[in-house]
């Protein structure tokens, strides 16, 4: 089921359609020093709001043509009928189309939250779901910081349906289909540290055109989706008080706490079990 | 009825237990209670609401909405109902490992009260569940997300049900007059009791545990990396609460069946535990207080969420705390159940406003259930209560145990 890592790296680096993959990181990961993951660069200056992703996302996962276009102050939001959403923001440079998706978290909360591990991170970076484990908690819907998957309400077979970076598409070595579709090359398609090094070059060449930060980078943990904008990002309603660290990081603590619990905890009961045992004689003398 | 008890376990042969089961299932006493009365239809209507919901999905039957995914009947049901059936850990506590034996008249109707409570809640979260065909996939190691506080719930409600089952064993072995079950049963509790406790004291925390990935959808009134801590305390005082608050129902209800002797000793169970009650809540008065200072959101407390937060604080903390304390030391048994019904309702709110009111508080839509999920709920309440009185008529819950049983201690 997975794809073969090396060979998929091969892939990108021949056909070119992205950017081209450094002969160094293949080896790299090759040989597992640091893992890297497939990655999505939304450089949102460059995006013109036509949809065409948004088009290109529902047709590859089968999903309702999408409704409705993006219009400034009007916010259209995921639901269980798309995965992707072009949304436009009055802004202090005018309107901004921003695309909005899953974020395909380095450490995804979740995956951690989902007991049935259904959602998954896999190795190669896209964040799936998978029916056939899914036994449709909404936990994750729940953990998820950025409120991204969306659950079938209305179905007496229900999904979860969140974006999976095409996966499938992944896998017979294609590139996902949003980024296919982009005609004005909004979104750029690769390893996570080689389109981290794009980004910081682009804002490095044009510091009047970009603000100084790439969303994604740290934000909860890290994120497969990059983000670029000329404007704070909160103008453009990203949650901006998102922690640093990984979301799974937060019931780490507890978890670990559970095997210590599991061991003191019946010796301690015992111990108090046996420390009583004569009170109870004497209680019972005294009935 | 204790006649034809004493009569099967004379002689045990299996078309007597047969004929016995079946006498049993039949009814006893009135059947127009008022009771009654009020909750077949509901149970009928719960029943094919749920009908619906499995055919047209969760959305036909439930308000709730993609930013608030989890309901009612996650939030009352299950995370409020697990808190109040803590009184069973608690209870189990004292009696077997601080062998205070004053309370042994009332451990078996908490435990069962605590194992029927289980049974319902775990059952009413399979209600909640989408794809509930396949809860099995992290039961039977097909899929284990071992990273998951919620994986980890579901299995200690899934053990703790069968320690609690093995807690109450002994009277259905009494029941069914099988003696040597009994005794092989009866010798089992304290292992039960053990691992039972350790269970009760993981979940509770690890419910509140589920919301800690949660940290910007729950109000900072409400969210701390503390939850935890705070929902294993209060669980304490809430499991007693209702002990209190069962225990004068089914006193009424069931007098027929308490001993005189039992009946008596129901006065001081009652005041101690409005002690017990008031020590733990002044611990989680105390604790909410540090968390409160901690987080440093005074400025929060001038908004109606702060307003609401103090209410619950000072009005069902801080008041039934000291209702508590003052019915303790004035022997008030009416206060005490006045204090426990205050405290009763303090859960509920607190439960609700971790994982309802306090969720997503800033959404543009909020989620308030509709009456199908709260017919639903009720339906659940209904049904355990009907079966908890099937057994109590039946086993010797409330009943002193037969002879036989005595004497084989
Ligand atoms: S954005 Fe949400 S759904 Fe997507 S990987 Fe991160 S936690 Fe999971
Ligand atoms: S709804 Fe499905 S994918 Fe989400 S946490 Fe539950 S089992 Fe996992």
């Amino acid at each position: 089921m997975s794809i073969n890592r090396r060979s998929f790296f091969k892939f990108l680096s021949l056909t070119g359609i992205t950017l081209a993959v450094g002969k160094e990181s293949v080896a790299q990961s090759d040989k597992g020093q640091e893992v890297d993951f497939l990655s999505i660069l939304y450089d949102s200056t460059h995006c013109v709001g036509c949809q065409s992703c948004e088009f290109a996302c529902a047709e590859a996962h089968g999903l309702p043509e999408p409704v409705g276009a993006p219009e400034a102050g009007k916010i259209r939001k995921l639901d269980e009928t798309n995965r992707s959403v072009i949304n436009c923001y009055n802004t202090s440079k005018g309107e901004i189309y921003v695309k909005q998706q899953c974020m395909h978290c380095n450490e995804p909360a979740c995956s951690s939250a989902c007991l049935t591990n259904a959602m998954h991170k896999t190795k190669e970076g896209p964040v799936i779901w998978r029916g056939n484990k899914c036994m449709g908690c909404r936990y994750c819907m729940v953990s998820c910081p950025f409120d991204i998957p969306k659950f079938e309400f209305h179905s007496a077979n229900p999904k979860i349906q969140k974006c999976n970076m095409c996966f499938d598409r992944l896998e017979e070595r294609k590139i996902p289909a949003c980024v296919e579709n982009c005609p004005a090359e909004a979104l750029v398609f690769g390893t996570r540290r080689e389109l981290i090094k794009e980004a910081r070059k682009r804002i490095v060449e044009n510091p009047d055109t970009y603000v100084d930060q790439i969303y994604g980078e740290d934000e909860a943990g890290g994120t497969g989706i990059l983000y670029l904008s000329s404007v704070p990002f909160n103008e453009l309603g990203f949650r901006t008080n998102l922690q640093k660290t990984s979301y799974p990081e937060l019931s780490k603590g507890f978890l670990y706490s559970v095997p210590t619990i599991f061991v003191l905890w019946p010796a301690l009961l015992l111990g108090i079990h046996e420390a009583t045992k004569n009170n109870h004689v004497k209680e019972d003398e005294n009935e | 009825m204790s006649n034809t008890t004493y009569a099967i376990a004379k002689d045990n042969d299996g078309k007597n237990i047969l004929k016995f089961l079946l006498g049993e299932l039949k009814p006893k006493g009135k059947i127009f209670t008022p009771f009654n009365i009020i909750s077949i239809p509901i149970m009928l209507l719960g029943l094919v609401l749920i009908v619906i919901r499995f055919w047209k999905g969760i959305g036909s039957i439930t308000n709730l909405t993609q930013d608030v995914p989890w309901g009612l009947w996650i939030g009352f049901d299950v995370v409020t109902g697990v808190a109040f059936a803590g009184g069973a850990y608690v209870i189990t506590f004292m009696v077997y490992i601080l062998n205070m034996k004053k309370y042994h008249s009332i451990v078996r109707i908490t435990v069962l009260n605590g194992f029927l409570a289980y049974v319902f809640y775990a059952g009413a979260l399979l209600l909640d569940l989408g794809r509930p065909w396949n809860v099995v996939n992290p039961i039977i190691g097909n899929s284990f997300g071992t990273s998951s506080v919620l994986f980890l719930v579901a299995w200690h409600f899934l053990l703790y049900m069968i320690a609690q089952l093995i807690e109450f064993s002994p009277a259905i072995a009494e029941w069914l007059g099988a003696r040597r079950a009994h005794k092989i049963l009866s010798g089992m509790t304290l292992a039960a009791v053990i691992f039972g406790i350790t269970l009760s004291t993981l979940h509770q925390s690890g419910l509140g545990a589920m919301y800690l990935m949660a940290k910007e959808k729950i109000h900072p009134l409400w969210y701390s990396e503390f939850i935890p801590v705070m929902f294993f305390v209060s669980s304490i005082f809430a499991g007693l609460s209702l002990v209190i608050f069962e225990g004068s129902i089914s006193n009424k209800v069931f007098s027929d069946q308490i001993s005189d002797k039992n009946h008596k000793a129901h006065h001081g169970i009652v005041i101690s535990f409005a002690k017990v009650c008031a020590v733990t809540m002044f611990a989680y008065f105390f604790l909410q207080l540090l968390v409160f200072v901690h987080g440093q959101h005074w400025d929060l407390l001038n908004t109606t969420m702060g307003y609401w937060y103090l209410t619950e604080m000072l009005g069902f903390v801080l008041f039934p705390m000291l209702l508590f304390f003052y019915s303790y030391r004035i022997n008030n048994i009416l206060l005490v159940k006045i204090a426990a019904i205050i405290t009763m309702l303090g859960i509920i709110i607190n439960r609700l406003n971790v994982t309802i009111i306090g969720f997503r508080w800033d959404a543009a839509t909020h989620y308030y259930p509709s009456w199908m999920e709260i017919v639903v709920t009720l339906a659940v309440i209904f049904t355990e209560i009907w079966i908890f009185r099937w057994i109590i008529n039946r086993m010797p819950v409330l009943r002193e145990s037969p002879t036989w049983a005595k004497n084989q201690k």
